[in-house]
């Protein structure tokens, strides 16, 4: 007997010993997926939170009315095609009058940004006793520049991997001692459109080309799809119709959204001569992908209305269709329209289908209108991460948390909808 | 009349009607003094007139957009002057596309006068046919609402009407879910068909080699595209193998934990957070994928001395799962917590600990619902874009090393279509055959894993 004891007291401890792992394995799991997720976010906030400030220099400008406008005529058009370039070139030699070389004249006059012309030119139209004046202004570093600023473990990096050779860092560091460069918010990000320079590309752009993507997906989808899913839930024959039309709705949400580019691309621009690149295009493309998912969420919230609510109505001489939308409809609003933030949140972080309709052109201005070309935020992504400039990688990152934020505050409207609104029956 | 100008007169004329016929039907009431009424709601007439008024339009409006561009083709080709219809060779297409091209703002010094012309005209057609077309549906809208203002009467029953119109109306929206699935084919399968015409099936299906980079000249080196397929879908299985082998243990692992052994309260914390990894958008992966994880994964093993891809398989397929592993996780939850309490009770009752009863009764129990599970991640792995677009190479290797650079379907057909395209060679048609492949390739993995995955529910219910 107490040879069978032990033998069972044995087994006893091993398997109690495999259940602690198993339950360890399952944890690791568990902990291995949050920390996937913390090492993302954490990585891309620590790349992009330098994106959100830009480098400044200071430079004495003096505005030669000899440049800027030798007649005497105070026109806005003469002053605009000034070479306002000469007079900031100007104003940065006179910093190191060593200078000489032409070329390294260029050089230095590379440290700021050509939109600081702009700058100059909007500065002395609206204030024209300026000229021949001296004034002391923050202008815009290149990229370059703000590049090395950000990342100051560069300046020890040997010359050809540093971007900037030996002379342009000694004049870095003279900027440096003699504190005339300095960070500030940058308002570019947010005002702009893509460009060229890092420093000049912003995302506004591509946040007026999210929103009226969107717009016609919301458009297009939210009746389409409520209609529908009214149709197979409350008013529909089984029959094998709207079984087939069942199969194809639940394949449609698994189809690759490529497949759903490829359609556009044929379809809607081959066919149909629609514009490229348009969001009326991309909008219609990603109604037909996000359809699936608001008909499931609304099949699923008419379903949560409890059946005395339209045995009520009927009773009352109401007909099928009126129960439906005077009664079950209203009641299932707040999870249809959870399922339709839910679906938009989607559409707005999907890429894949709008590179294939020419979504991915390279545009320096802000769509007017859905038949404009645009591009949308997770595109911009994209195109700002293909590109070989170093300073596109923190607008990356940057533009990845814009559209992060904006994905959590729309779940998180779409969460309060469903506890604020939503009823338990 | 411009788009905007239409809009407001259609939506206010709408909205008149609808007010005057319901007040014709109230007075129509209102006038009976002995007798039936009418026999709906006075509102339904105002429905009924609404419908009459937007139906036509909106469909005639619809067809109008679709046919316009061809109707104006073919108006452009009927004036195309014989003189320049021989100077090009008798091809009408080939006049037209070149007069697509003339910008009247820009129009390029030596341009023959005839096209510019055409061009002009084509211009006038497009913009000028609108507002008589305007005119003209509106008046149509007009005409079918006026019919039904007459039949305002008792012997008319207007929400009858209204509800099988509306009815209609339903099952048109219903029926586009299967006009998309129709439209993926055919656009799919039209495109295809051209490419098999130049390049045989079997080369495709088969081949070793792919560089669909057509030679421009004749005398280029490689100038006849290779379009042998076999490196793409080597290159997308080891990915998706990648993949897997991240996302099933990760992912299954967590499902038996949350569904087993956390606390509830545990288990209302957890899943959201997992959750939010379903959440991120693709091309956050993507550059998470080819900022951070593949140059960590060069300098990794460069300091264990032995050198790999910068975009090599093993970080695109290893991003993919992480994106994964919350697809898995879930709907292997949903598996495991559909397994009777019988089952679990059963087994604790003879004895047996708890990851005993997960191993040897609810696994087994819930695998034909976690296979489903598995094989539908695997159709997304295999249809995923913007991380293998964004991590992965271009150059179809044929390989099985996974820190080797390989391609995949989506890859190439983003490469292929991005950019210029030119509708009739074999380079722009390839994405289509890939396409068709892959749309294939998943439908038959869904509708197994759906089937599956039903048959499994059935059995438990």
């Amino acid at each position: 007997m107490t040879k069978n004891f032990e033998k069972i007291n044995d087994s006893l401890i091993k398997r109690q010993k495999s259940e602690k792992n198993f339950k360890l394995f399952g944890l690791i799991g568990i902990i291995c997926a949050i920390s996937f997720l913390i090492i993302i976010l954490t990585s891309i906030i620590i790349e992009g939170k330098k994106a959100f400030v830009s480098t400044y220099i200071k430079l004495d400008v003096f505005f030669d009315s000899k440049i800027i406008d030798p007649d005497n005529t105070k026109e806005d058009s003469v002053i605009k095609s000034a070479n306002f370039n000469e007079i900031i070139t100007k104003s940065i030699l006179e910093n190191f009058p060593e200078v000489t070389d032409r070329k390294e004249k260029i050089k230095l006059s590379t440290f700021i940004s050509s939109s600081a012309e702009d700058e100059l030119i909007k500065l002395i139209i609206l204030d024209k006793a300026l000229i021949d004046q001296k004034k002391e202004l923050w202008l815009l570093a290149s990229s370059t520049i703000d590049v090395i600023h950000k990342n100051p473990d560069m300046l020890n990096f040997p010359e050809d991997e540093r971007l900037i050779d030996d002379k342009e860092l000694k004049w870095f560091q003279w900027f440096l001692s003699e504190e005339k460069i300095k960070f500030s918010a940058n308002k570019n990000f947010f005002s702009n459109a893509d460009s060229t320079e890092p420093e000049q590309a912003g995302i506004w752009g591509a946040f007026v080309g999210s929103f009226l993507t969107l717009f016609v997906t919301l458009i297009l989808s939210f009746p389409i799809a409520v209609a529908a899913g009214v149709f197979l839930e409350e008013l529909a024959p089984k029959n094998k119709f709207t079984d087939f039309i069942e199969v194809n709705i639940n394949n449609l949400a698994a189809v690759p959204s490529i497949i759903f580019g490829l359609l556009g691309l044929a379809i809607f621009l081959n066919v149909m001569h629609l514009p490229r690149s348009a969001p009326i295009v991309g909008g219609m493309v990603l109604a037909l992908m996000t359809l699936p998912t608001i008909i499931i969420a609304t099949r699923a919230s008419l379903r949560a209305v409890p059946p005395s609510i339209r045995e009520a109505a009927i009773g009352l001489g109401a007909t099928k269709f009126q129960t439906v939308t005077h009664h079950v409809l209203p009641l299932s609003m707040p999870g249809i329209s959870t399922g339709t933030i839910i679906g938009m949140s989607q559409a707005l972080g999907e890429s894949a289908p709008l590179l294939m309709i020419g979504m991915v052109a390279f545009i320096v201005d802000s769509p007017g209108s859905i038949f404009d070309s645009a591009t949308v935020l997770p595109v911009q992504i994209y195109l700002w991460k293909s590109t070989a400039a170093r300073g596109f990688v923190e607008l990356t990152a940057a533009g990845v948390m814009v559209l992060l934020s904006f994905l959590v505050l729309m779940n998180a409207i779409a969460v309060y909808v469903r506890y604020k609104f939503e009823k338990k029956w | 009349m411009g788009f905007w100008a239409f809009f407001i007169i259609f939506a206010s004329s709408a909205f008149f009607l609808h007010w005057y016929a319901t007040n014709k039907a109230l007075r129509f009431n209102a006038g009976i003094k002995e007798g039936s009424k009418l026999p709906s709601l006075p509102q339904y007439y105002g429905l009924y007139t609404l419908l009459w008024f937007i139906i036509p339009i909106l469909s005639t409006f619809l067809i109008w957009t679709i046919f316009k561009p061809f109707l104006v083709d073919y108006l452009v080709i009927q004036k195309i002057p014989a003189n320049l219809l021989n100077s090009f060779g008798g091809n009408p297409s080939l006049i037209l596309s070149t007069v697509k091209a003339i910008s009247l703002q820009n129009i390029f010094p030596g341009t023959k006068q005839e096209l510019i012309d055409l061009a002009k005209y084509m211009n006038e057609l497009k913009y000028s046919t609108s507002s008589s077309f305007y005119i003209a549906i509106l008046f149509l809208g007009l005409i079918g609402s006026s019919f039904t203002l007459k039949k305002i009467s008792s012997r008319f029953r207007a929400r009858q009407s209204v509800e099988s119109v509306n009815i209609k109306l339903l099952i048109f929206c219903s029926t586009i879910a299967i006009l998309t699935t129709i439209g993926i084919v055919f656009s799919l399968i039209f495109e295809a068909i051209r490419f098999f015409e130049q390049i045989p099936f079997f080369d495709f299906l088969f081949g070793l080699s792919w560089s669909p980079q057509t030679a421009i000249r004749e005398d280029q080196v490689a100038s006849s595209g290779a379009f042998g397929a076999i490196p793409i879908f080597s290159g997308t299985l080891l990915i998706t193998v990648i993949a897997m082998s991240v996302s099933i243990p990760v992912g299954l692992l967590s499902a038996i934990y949350l569904s087993e052994y956390a606390t509830n309260n545990l288990r209302a914390f957890l899943k959201p957070i997992l959750e939010i990894l379903a959440g991120v958008p693709t091309v956050v992966y993507g550059f998470f994928a080819a900022i951070t994880v593949g140059p960590f994964l060069k300098g990794l093993a460069d300091s264990f001395g032995f050198s790999i891809a910068s975009e090599s398989a093993i970080a695109a397929g290893g991003v993919m799962g992480i994106m994964i592993i919350p697809f898995i996780s879930s709907l292997s939850d949903d598996v495991i917590n559909s397994v009777p309490n019988s089952l679990r009770d059963g087994s604790l009752a003879m004895g047996a600990t708890k990851s005993e009863t997960i191993k040897k009764v609810i696994l087994p129990a819930a695998l034909p619902g976690i296979v489903g599970a598995i094989l539908l991640a695997v159709s997304r792995a295999i249809g995923e874009t913007m991380i293998v677009v964004m991590a992965a190479g271009i150059a179809a290797n044929l390989t099985a090393n996974p820190f080797d650079s390989v391609t995949t379907v989506t890859v190439q057909i983003v490469t292929l279509l991005v950019g210029d395209q030119e509708f009739d060679s074999p380079k722009t048609l390839a994405a289509f055959a890939l396409g068709i492949t892959l749309f294939f390739v998943t439908l038959v993995l869904n509708l197994y894993a759906l089937k599956i995955v039903k048959k499994y529910r059935e059995k438990y219910d």
